[in-house]
């Protein structure tokens, strides 16, 4: 994680940045934590277990994103879908192009919005994260949709999912998360 | 939904100031909109999850909350089913004197048997409610809840735009209380008790 603090990259990071940074690095520690990285791979899945001393990082062209606070609401016999959710912090210009988990037969990227009452809810295709942006999926927001559940989403256990991310650059980078699935309820 | 909150609101100020028959009952105050009067909904006819056809008539004696949902909804039907639960919970052996209905505004996909499983997982003494396609579409219209299927992609699956409230009627089989997703289980419990109390 600290990879974020350092070389080259602290000269493009703005003051506000670093903050949220810190924030996001707290966060980070509490909760599961993925670093992607293409052609640096072990780069920042060394950096992501590595928390409060610093590391130095090699610079260069590695795009990254880190994803926080994963979790997916329980389910109840019956019901066929779930919906995961995350924060997603993306220091490049990428694209979610696809997701899937051994949990569910399909997974979408859908948007849940409130209007006069009514809960509309669409499927948005791929997601497209800006560089430096932070994309919450969130009750109520934007989720990943778990559709044809292969059985109920039990609190306490967890599911993978596996997440595909695309760059300006076509390059391809694929990040395997664990869900923790928390009870129903506020 | 501001506009119905206004209507209903505007319905209630009306009967108020009209002294009618209503405001000569002892006060109660409810956290759920207060809809009393509404003379609409009270013919519902569905069939429960045990296939057995029912009215409100076999409600007799107990308060019934009407909620509209459909299986295939990840977030806000569930919740509102957690959250009726655990109204109907704190209500110690008053639980018994309320009856949840789910009613589906997706009969295609929701079947008995999966209502069956879904219903009863959040409070085994709820209630999943179907009918065909013409009659719960009526039963939405009859109780003003705007629901639109999606039109479904490329694997059949689709998403139902719907609104959430449920209703509440007294043991009396009067239609009485609104509930939306701004009020809280605690709100829906004290509510259930003041009506129960007649």
């Amino acid at each position: 994680m600290k990879w974020m603090n350092e070389g080259n990259l602290l000269k493009r990071v703005r003051p506000a940045d670093a903050i949220n940074t810190n924030r996001f690095l707290k966060a980070a520690n509490r909760s599961i934590t993925v670093m992607v990285a293409l052609g640096l791979l072990s780069m920042p899945i060394h950096a992501a277990t590595t928390s409060g001393t610093e590391k130095t990082s090699p610079s260069g062209a590695a795009q990254s994103v880190a994803i926080t606070n994963a979790w997916a609401r329980a389910t109840v016999p019956g019901q066929p879908v779930g919906a995961v959710y995350m924060t997603i912090k993306s220091r490049d210009n990428l694209t979610l192009v696809h997701a899937e988990t051994k949990a569910a037969r399909q997974v979408q990227v859908h948007s849940m919005r409130l209007r006069e009452g009514v809960m509309q809810m669409r499927e948005q295709g791929q997601l497209s994260l800006a560089a430096g942006s932070t994309t919450e999926l969130a009750p109520g927001g934007m989720h990943l949709m778990l559709i044809g559940l292969q059985q109920p989403l039990q609190a306490g256990s967890a599911i993978s999912v596996k997440l595909t991310f695309v760059d300006k650059g076509k390059r391809q980078t694929t990040s395997m998360i664990s869900v923790p699935v928390r009870p129903i309820g506020p | 939904m501001n506009k119905l909150y206004k209507l209903v609101a505007a319905i209630a100020i009306a009967l108020v100031l009209t002294g009618c028959e209503e405001a000569a009952q002892p006060e109660q105050r409810f956290s759920a909109v207060d809809i009393t009067g509404g003379a609409w909904g009270k013919n519902f006819q569905l069939i429960d999850h045990d296939g057995q056809p029912k009215t409100l008539a076999d409600f007799k004696d107990k308060a019934v909350v009407l909620s509209f949902g459909y299986t295939n909804c990840p977030d806000m039907c569930p919740m509102t089913m957690y959250k009726l639960a655990t109204a109907v919970q704190q209500l110690g052996n008053d639980a018994n004197r309320v009856q949840v209905l789910f009613v589906t505004l997706d009969p295609m996909r929701d079947t008995r048997e999966i209502l069956k499983q879904y219903v009863p997982a959040f409070h085994p003494t709820f209630l999943g409610m179907i009918g065909d396609e013409q009659t719960i579409d009526a039963t939405a219209k009859e109780f003003k809840v705007f629901y639109k299927h999606q039109k479904p992609d490329a694997s059949g699956f689709y998403t139902v735009d719907h609104m959430g409230p449920s209703f509440i009627f007294d043991p009396q089989g009067r239609l009485r209380l609104f509930i939306s997703d701004e009020h809280s289980a605690d709100a829906i419990a004290k509510d259930l008790r003041t009506l129960l109390k007649g």
